[in-house]
């Protein structure tokens, strides 16, 4: 029982930490229709602005997460604009291999600049809280509570401000939006500097828990999709309710299988989702 | 200096084959295959497993055709129905999958240890240096049939059904083809041709481990087929070659760059391939040999 509650615990926390890419590939994916697998090495860039941040200018997370969303986010802008803008108009196909040909030029600019080592946080060690039988991370409770607020953040802004009501609207229908007067390029710009800026957030979380190397972000893409695909493609509350799903399933997995086939749980999680319920579990593209 | 002429061509052969493969399932009915290191991973550990348990060699490369093609209908199963999008995300995981297994089932496949001493067929008859030859000539020569049938198959009825698929599938189905079964086909058999190149590739190189399957592999062979021309099986194999070529070159162009560490002069050359792949999707997107949409035949008139 205890053994069971703490995996709940565990999947709930890994899947927060999944959840905050997987709504920016949500959102870009809602928006432009595309599956956007540079999001991979824009988790890792995140991570190594955060890690610049923190281990090398001696700032708090906090900071050094707001620090590595504008980094990513610019940079996601910049990489969209030169390399995947003009080539939205042959298709999602195309650009999803544009998108992972931008991936391995991000990815190596990392490598080039860092090299191959792992790189850890500036980080106080704490001791594990226990409640009873069950143990928590502080670090992972305060990287829980971040990506708790990134989220709430996210739906605010989708809700109430004028550009997530058009992201909202462009994710509907593009042509009602565009004869409303919506500027569509516009819109493209915020969601990917919303989607990278996200993703790169997502990737110092992920680094917090362990340590980071420019594949950090690689590691994670398939548990981003799964979650996507889980929820539902384009659905951002849909990616996080995936997300969830995907890390509690990851860690139920651990009781029987080893450690090493963690990524697997994705895979035939996607596989049996779109064979009994190929819509998600919140249904497609419903930002 | 011949020898490693010898084995750049040979290499070029095993990664037309993969160009084939993925422009028989791309430029065919538009679907795409992102796990084609997994296919490749997949083919070479079979010949592998069946050859080392005491079967000959061409029945080790049946082994990786049929693994391949059986590996490919499940894959494709569960996505058929769906967007192609889709398809592109399982293929995906379905090589880290086989990457996982590679690396954790060591009753099957040693793990990270990886298969050594692979049997290389004529070796002891022909020395090294006439096996490299004999293998070159060997793997041309599969490319070669494996060129001609898919060409053929590109001008056939069959060959005019799929590209109908791929651009407009509801139409396809309106005009009686069965779309699903197109598929399904197309992708299996693309799957049978990358699992013997994997085979190829594991008889030449008599050693293979988890490393040699990098999802690296699937870019170069997205940047063969969009250079070479998508749709057209030559344009297939011109665009391997061009790939390993340019491969090649940037291992010695990067050695003339002073002062970088190997892990950066590493770096440059993957930077350069995205960036190939990259500037063709936007410069020459339809790639060096254009696809030939060929006329369709006349009907015989009512009259005569």
């Amino acid at each position: 029982m205890t053994l069971l509650l703490q995996a709940l615990i565990n999947g709930l926390m890994t899947g927060a930490l999944i959840a905050v890419p997987a709504i920016g590939f949500s959102a870009i994916f809602a928006v432009l229709r595309y599956p956007n697998f540079a999001i991979a090495s824009y988790a890792t860039i995140g991570a190594f602005v955060a890690w610049w941040a923190n281990a090398g200018l001696g700032l708090p997370i906090v900071p050094a997460l707001a620090i590595a969303f504008a980094v990513t986010g610019v940079v996601g802008v910049v990489a969209e604009e030169i390399s995947l803008k003009r080539l939205r108009d042959n298709g999602a196909l195309i650009v999803a291999i544009a998108s992972i040909a931008l991936n391995l030029v991000l990815e190596n600019i990392v490598r080039f600049i860092f090299g191959n080592d792992m790189k850890g946080y500036d980080l106080p060690l704490a001791r594990d809280l226990r409640f009873g039988e069950l143990r928590i991370g502080p670090q992972q409770l305060q990287s829980l509570a971040l990506a708790a607020i990134i989220m709430a953040a996210m739906f605010l802004f989708l809700r109430y401000t004028r550009f997530g009501k058009a992201m909202r609207a462009v994710a509907d229908n593009p042509d009602l939006a565009r004869l409303k007067g919506i500027d569509p390029a516009r819109i493209a710009i915020v969601t990917v500097f919303l989607g990278a800026g996200l993703s790169g957030v997502g990737g110092v979380l992920i680094g917090l828990d362990t340590s980071i190397d420019p594949l950090t972000g690689y590691r994670v893409l398939l548990s981003v999709f799964a979650a996507a695909v889980l929820g539902g493609l384009g659905s951002i509350p849909g990616a996080v309710v995936g997300a969830l799903a995907l890390g509690v399933a990851e860690e139920l997995a651990l009781i029987v299988t080893p450690a090493t086939y963690r990524t697997a749980v994705g895979f035939v999680a996607i596989l049996i989702m779109l064979t009994f319920r190929p819509r998600g579990i919140l249904g497609e593209r419903a930002a | 200096m011949l020898s490693y002429v010898i084995f750049t061509l040979t290499l070029c052969g095993i990664y037309a084959l993969l160009a084939l493969s993925l422009n028989l399932i791309w430029g065919g009915v538009g679907l795409v295959n992102l796990g084609l290191a997994g296919f490749f991973a997949v083919g070479a550990y079979a010949s592998a497993i069946a050859t080392g348990a005491g079967a000959p060699v061409l029945i080790g490369w049946a082994a990786a055709l049929i693994v391949g093609a059986v590996l490919g209908l499940v894959v494709t199963f569960a996505t058929l129905r769906l967007r192609d999008d889709y398809l592109a995300i399982v293929t995906l995981g379905f090589a880290e999958v086989i990457r996982l297994v590679a690396l954790n089932e060591r009753w099957l496949t040693k793990g990270s240890d990886g298969i050594s001493g692979i049997k290389a067929p004529l070796k002891a008859e022909l020395g090294l240096q006439g096996f490299s030859v004999f293998y070159l000539g060997l793997v041309t020569l599969i490319v070669l049939v494996v060129w001609a049938l898919l060409r053929r198959l590109d001008l056939s009825p069959y060959g005019r059904a799929m590209k109908a698929i791929r651009e407009d599938q509801q139409l396809a189905a309106f005009a009686g083809k069965t779309v699903l079964r197109f598929k399904l086909q197309a992708f299996a058999l693309s799957a049978a041709i990358a699992a013997l190149s994997g085979a190829l590739y594991a008889h030449f190189q008599s050693y293979i481990s988890p490393d040699h399957f990098q999802p690296l592999i699937t870019i170069y062979i997205f940047l063969a087929v969009t250079a070479g021309g998508v749709g057209r099986p030559s344009g297939a194999v011109l665009g391997a070659y061009l790939v390993v070529i340019f491969l090649e070159a940037t291992r010695f162009a990067t050695e003339w760059l002073p002062g970088l560490q190997p892990v950066q002069i590493a770096a440059m050359r993957e930077m350069m391939i995205g960036l190939a792949l990259i500037l063709v999707l936007h410069l020459r997107p339809q790639g060096i040999m254009p696809e030939r949409i060929p006329k369709a035949p006349r009907q015989p008139s009512p009259t005569a």
